[in-house]
């Protein structure tokens, strides 16, 4: 007998626990991927890095929202806010207060949960598509406030945010900045992992199950909904940080509804509450595009083409369900 | 002083009275039966027992407290869990992380405990690992644990739900129907299973049930629910000659068991 509960693990991580049942096996995958993840920017160069990179971003973001969406069920369409929060405050506290990065991350953190709060606890009463709705429109609040405000740099946006140092190692480069991010995608796996095995992960599992049998059950589910929200809330806002530091310039049109369309597409499209399939979800809608640049104007229609043959044939995403049987 | 205790609850929806002046009692450690026709407020008193239905009128006491305003999971958190009269588990989990379900309110580990893994967080895992399998072994489920809940046959469902509802601690169980859709021999496992939950774990036990004869054999007490209105109270013996009763109830099919509406 397993010394440790396993359901939780297996169905997120989809075929993979099944596929990858001995630590042998499983430490051979680690060290491919890990292998691959050091080697790639060497082997494609400096343009593919930077796509890796920004891949490496979604793949945090999309691991955020799935803890939302995936784990606990509640449709957010307007993840990017919390994104933004994470960009904005490590762009104002560092260009107008001086704040060196790693005292603005955690700042970033803080008004993140405020701001998870703040969306969280008057709509997680609400049926899933008015949160929806409140929520899109919550993300149109904060892109708007921030193409409004003195402080953010109007449409416009900041610029001039600068890029942190780490140990007396100065993080420049896109390869620098490629690195960090394989380090925050592996920790964003990590996280996900650990959270949906865990006590409060399965609780968002029996909650978005039934409901009613949850709180029978004595889980208080506003309590265990606002604890999604605020970890997606997390994930968002580092990666917004990170992110705000990569570019060293943001503006509002980076936080739009169409980039929360884009994240929660990733969640959906590689199969949600899975995690291996959040993380092809998310290569897929940032190097699909890129991978169909010859075509040119036709990339979009194409690119449209394949997500609606995905979702015709494989409704759960592409990645294999956990197959228990 | 009773475990539970409701005192003149009322609850009516949309002005039909679906229950009336209902004072109903369970002593710990017994098992009681509330039984009555279809539609007479059964699943109903259930509902507003575990804070699903807000009464308008009344007192409900667990222990000497009141759980009238509470939320269902706060009433867990007292000491009172429930089964669901058309079996809810969460079917697409596994059969442990059901039962996994019922620990909840009794452990405490959060977002950051579960991230870095504290040695905390690690013993309270293995607690509630640990005590999930000993509910389930109670219940008579040794293997299977980590199928789909769903995928069970029906009578064993039935038994994870119960295991499921002893994880909470409770010290008042309400089951909902336990015996519909069971077969003869596995209604005979739940009267022991029923039994061994008084005797072994100090459970009460408060049974909805259509099934008359399984009720007469394992209640100390029966309760009778007849149009909203609690009508007989008693042992069994007073309640199978109790004319009110005969009249709303046994006398329709002629005072014998295995009264199926």
């Amino acid at each position: 007998m397993a010394a440790l509960p396993q359901g939780a693990t297996a169905s997120a991580w989809g075929g993979l626990a099944r596929l990858l049942d001995t630590p042998r096996k499983r430490g051979f995958a680690i060290a491919v991927v890990l292998t691959a993840m050091v080697v790639a920017p060497f082997m494609l160069g400096p343009y593919a890095t930077v796509i890796l990179t920004n891949a490496l971003l979604y793949v945090v973001l999309a691991l955020g929202l799935n803890i939302v969406v995936g784990y606990a069920g509640l449709l957010d369409l307007g993840f990017a806010a919390f994104f933004a929060v994470g960009a904005y405050t490590v762009g104002i506290t560092t260009l107008h207060f001086g704040l060196n990065f790693w005292l603005a991350l955690p700042l970033a953190i803080f008004f993140a949960i405020i701001a998870g709060v703040i969306i969280g606890t008057p709509t997680l009463r609400l049926r899933s598509d008015y949160l929806a709705i409140v929520t899109l429109g919550f993300g149109e609040i904060v892109r708007i406030s921030a193409r409004n405000l003195r402080e953010t740099g109007g449409a416009s946006g900041l610029i001039g945010i600068d890029s942190p140092w780490i140990l007396g190692w100065h993080i420049e480069t896109p390869l620098d900045f490629y690195f960090v991010f394989c380090v925050l995608a592996i920790l964003a796996v990590l996280a996900s992992a650990r959270l949906v095995n865990s006590r409060l992960g399965r609780a968002w599992l029996y909650v978005r199950h039934d409901e009613d049998a949850a709180e029978a059950m004595g889980i208080d589910r506003v309590k265990v909904k606002l604890a999604a929200y605020i970890v997606g809330a997390i994930y968002g806002a580092i990666a917004g940080a990170f992110f705000a530091a990569n570019l060293g310039a943001i503006s509002p049109e980076s936080f739009s509804f169409q980039q929360s369309v884009l994240i929660l597409m990733a969640v959906i499209l590689g199969g949600m509450g899975k995690i291996p399939g959040v993380v092809l979800g998310a290569f897929i809608v940032i190097l699909a595009p890129e991978l169909l640049r010859d075509v040119g104007d036709l990339r979009l229609l194409i690119f449209a083409v394949g997500l609606l043959l995905i979702m015709l044939f494989r409704p759960s995403g592409i990645w294999p369900a956990g197959g228990r049987k | 002083m009773s475990l539970l205790e409701l005192k003149g609850v009322s609850l009516s929806f949309a002005g039909s009275k679906v229950l009336q002046e209902v004072d109903f009692d369970v002593p710990a450690g017994a098992v009681v039966s509330l039984i009555g026709p279809n539609g007479a407020g059964k699943t109903s008193l259930f509902n507003c027992i575990t804070g699903f239905y807000k009464p308008q009128r009344g007192s409900i006491k667990v222990d000497g407290v009141e759980t009238m305003r509470m939320k269902p999971h706060q009433v867990t958190r007292l000491g009172i869990a429930r089964t669901f009269q058309n079996v809810r588990l969460f079917r697409e989990m596994s059969v442990l992380e059901n039962v996994m379900s019922g620990m909840h309110c009794r452990t405490s580990a959060g977002v950051i405990e579960a991230i870095l893994r504290l040695p905390a967080q690690r013993r309270e895992e293995a607690a509630i690992h640990d005590y999930s399998v000993e509910c389930l072994r109670f219940v008579g489920i040794e293997d299977g644990w980590h199928r789909d809940a769903g995928t069970l046959p029906y009578g064993w469902q039935r038994r994870v739900e119960i295991a499921r509802a002893l994880a909470t601690q409770p010290k008042l169980l309400l089951l909902d129907e336990p015996a519909a859709g069971l077969t003869a021999g596995e209604k005979q496992d739940l009267i022991g299973l029923i039994g061994r939950i008084r005797d072994e774990r100090g459970v009460a036990v408060l049974l909805i049930e259509h099934d008359t004869g399984l009720v007469m054999r394992i209640s100390e007490r029966i309760s009778v629910l007849d149009h909203g209105v609690m009508i007989a109270e008693g042992t069994v013996k007073e309640i199978q000659t109790n004319p009110r009763v005969i009249e709303a109830y046994l006398g329709v099919e002629e005072g014998e068991a295995e009264l199926a509406g």
